[in-house]
């Protein structure tokens, strides 16, 4: 579903990728781990369309398109979804709404009927209880006092209402206690279906011990260095990051 | 991705949708001001000599007065010669149904989207409609008379109820207050009369809407609101103002009076035409609103919602003289373009355990510049008064500029004054994140900006908030970049 061949981008002429070549097959669950300033989350920006990014080679196809061609909100419409590692505050909107709009404006966009309330208050309340998110925070602006795992908890109930066809969780484990990391990756392990394709950022092998990747993948200094299955992720959690890069650099 | 700063002001220039010119024969002065006008005013309206020598003894005071420089607004002398002091659509005098009022005018209405059979239809709303200077139409006269409400044209009030009128005029916002009150006073065309009784709850939403049409003419509004014991009444104000490529004045006074457990709701949208896209035309505003709390436990909340004009100066107030009266200031002002808005609130208390609150939310774009200047004051007698101010502001853009003056006189050791402020950014992480959900760039700015805003909206009756809220977002579509 997707397929990256020889991405390369900067950010205010400073190259951070340098030639990524990545495929995402529906079900599957990939992945990217690296060091600090390795291009990790420029890469789930990039693929999401922020501003910013500057792609200076290579191409993005998700299910046969362009992807770097549609505008932020047409790639969200279209099944992508990025749940990010600084989740934003949105004073004074309400969070079940926010996620209401969110829902119809992709229904809308797909020529399909806007969910009706009744199923939506079901729907929401059930994965809010999967998430352990407490109810009464869907009753608040959005992430708006909300603690770091609280945040990120609502990242996941977003992703399980939206139904995105390919998610990518930007460090979504960053800061999170182990509570809050089961949680975190029980919800991600709910979505793991044979149609939906699955990209996890993350620094720390720790969120792998509770999301099995079919696929890991190394990423430093702007290139997959090494991929494997997670017995790679088992090793660098024993012998860090500096022997890859030796390697590369040799 | 983002839009270009282009074609972001070409979004957000976009036309006017109010501003189309009615064409009607009007009975207008010629412009200029003097003595023989104020008479002119005042004899065109029939009114009493008491009233024109009010008139005359504001205008010569008027004249030793110079015009405030003080605001945080720039904006070329203003001609007083060069404005024409009256203007009424020719036409009968009195009216008895809808049928005599000239077509053209309902018509205007009609565009607007405020039409008068519309709003005789919607549930519980009575409109006394004021076009240029001249009342030209009343609904509802009926059943609020049955419950003894009086609710018609200031110049129909001077001539049906003098006495009241004598008694309470002036009484707030007394001739010589500040230059446009003043202005205001001598020269004022028409505006609005209120008077509940004790005891009554009115029955309905009052509202108004005004309209500046005739070329030229100032628009000298004049409404005096006076709730009796134990009464309540909700006072509605919406405006909007066809094109004009040379600036207008519009110097209205506001007065409410509210006696003891009385209860006085005034809401105000205001759409004057700001000017076109290199600020040139556009409303100037110069307001005075003050209402008075003038017995216990009375309680009076102006609620404003400011979009449009060039220039708004404008500080509605309350003065809690009364034991536990309560006065409330709920504001959204947005300025874009080449808008300047120079606003806020005095709450001045006087009476023991007098509470106030103030909520202002100021929005900038473009080169806009939005001032927020408040005053609480509290009196040596005020034992136990409180006031918490809230005031924050949003910038779009960074050409806009937002200022906040907060002037806090405390003269009571027992006082408790609260003041908050922020200022935040619509932020391209907002922007993003709500993209990123599936939402266009126009929808996201709608609603964070009405998620900044929610507190005040939700101080405005019902049908005014839906009104406020497409306002804001037709006002501030494409205006992030």
């Amino acid at each position: 579903m997707l397929a990256i061949k020889n991405l390369t981008a900067s950010v205010d002429g400073k190259e951070i990728l340098r030639g990524v070549a990545l495929q995402v097959k529906a079900g599957e669950v990939h992945a990217i781990m690296g060091p600090n300033g390795s291009g990790k989350s420029t890469l789930a920006h990039i693929l999401s369309g922020r501003d910013g990014y500057t792609v200076t080679g290579g191409e993005v196809r998700y299910l046969g398109e362009d992807l770097l061609q549609l505008e932020v909100e047409e790639r969200a419409q279209q099944g992508v979804f990025l749940a990010m590692q600084y989740p934003v505050e949105l004073p004074g909107v309400n969070n079940m709404s926010f996620l209401r709009e969110s829902i119809n404006a992709i229904r809308r966009a797909r020529g399909e009927a806007e969910i009706d309330t009744l199923s939506f208050m079901k729907q929401v309340k059930e994965k809010a209880r999967q998430v352990k998110l407490d109810e009464k925070l869907l009753k608040r602006s959005v992430n708006a006092g909300f603690s770091g795992g609280e945040k990120k908890r609502n990242e996941i109930l977003q992703m399980a209402m939206l139904e995105p066809k390919l998610a990518i969780l930007d460090e979504t484990d960053s800061g999170l206690d182990i509570d809050a990391l089961r949680t975190v990756a029980d919800g991600v392990n709910r979505l793991r279906t044979a149609e939906r394709g699955m990209i996890v950022v993350t620094h720390y092998q720790r969120l792998l011990d509770y999301i099995q990747p079919d696929k890991v993948h190394v990423l430093a200094n702007g290139r997959i260095v090494r991929s494997g299955g997670k017995d790679l992720a088992l090793e660098l959690e024993a012998r860090g990051y500096g022997w890859l890069l030796e390697e590369a650099a040799a | 991705m983002g839009q270009t700063n282009s074609e972001m002001e070409a979004l957000i220039a976009g036309e006017y949708a109010q501003g189309f010119i009615t064409q009607i024969d009007s009975d207008t002065f010629p412009p200029g001001l003097d003595e023989a006008v104020v008479r002119a005013i005042s004899e065109r309206k029939g009114e009493p000599e008491w009233m024109l020598q009010k008139r005359l003894e504001a205008y010569r005071h008027w004249l030793t007065m110079d015009q405030p420089d003080w605001a945080a607004i720039n904006h070329p002398p203003i001609d007083f010669q060069q404005i024409s002091y009256y203007s009424s659509p020719k036409q009968s005098p009195k009216l008895e149904s809808l049928d005599q009022v000239d077509p053209e005018i309902l018509a205007t209405y009609e565009k607007l989207g405020i039409s008068i059979e519309e709003q005789k239809a919607l549930a519980g709303v009575a409109v006394d409609a004021v076009f240029d200077s001249v009342s030209v139409a009343t609904t509802f006269r009926e059943s609020l008379a049955e419950a003894g409400v009086i609710f018609c044209a200031i110049s129909e009030a001077l001539r049906d109820y003098p006495e009241l009128v004598r008694q309470y005029m002036a009484s707030v916002v007394p001739h010589k207050d500040n230059f446009f009150a003043a202005l205001n006073s001598a020269v004022f065309s028409d505006g609005t009369f209120v008077y509940i009784p004790k005891g009554v709850k009115c029955p309905m939403e009052l509202s108004t809407y005004f309209r500046i049409n005739e070329a030229k003419t100032g628009q000298f509004e004049r409404t005096l609101i006076i709730a009796e014991a134990g009464s309540e009444v909700s006072y509605l104000e919406g405006c909007t103002a066809p094109m004009r490529d040379e600036n207008q004045l519009h110097a209205a006074v506001v007065e409410l009076v509210a006696m003891e457990d009385a209860k006085i709701k005034y809401s105000t949208v205001q759409n004057w035409y700001p000017g076109d896209h290199e600020g040139k035309g556009g409303i100037y505003n110069f307001v005075t609103k003050r209402g008075d709390c003038r017995g216990d436990r009375s309680r009076i909340s102006w609620t404003q919602v400011e979009t449009g004009s060039a220039v708004t100066w404008k500080y509605p107030s309350c003065i809690l003289r009364g034991r536990d009266s309560v006065g409330e200031f709920y504001s959204v002002a947005v300025t874009k373009g080449f808008q300047q808005a120079d606003t806020g609130t005095k709450m001045i208390h006087i009476g023991e355990n007098s509470r106030s609150t103030i909520v202002s939310k100021g929005i900038s774009a473009m080169q806009g510049s939005n001032a927020y200047r408040g005053l609480v004051r509290v009196a040596g007698k005020a034992e136990n008064a409180r006031n918490h101010t809230r005031c924050d502001s949003l910038l779009i853009g960074d050409r806009c500029a937002a200022h906040t003056f907060p002037y806090i006189e405390v003269k009571n050791p027992t006082a408790k004054v609260e003041h908050e402020a922020t200022t935040s950014k619509v932020s391209e992480d907002q922007l993003f994140y709500c993209r990123q959900r599936g939402l266009t760039e126009e929808d996201a700015v709608s609603m964070i900006i009405n998620g900044f805003c929610k507190e005040v909206f939700q101080e405005l009756p019902m049908e005014f908030a839906v009104e406020a809220q497409k306002l804001l977002a037709v006002s501030l579509e494409g205006a992030v970049g």
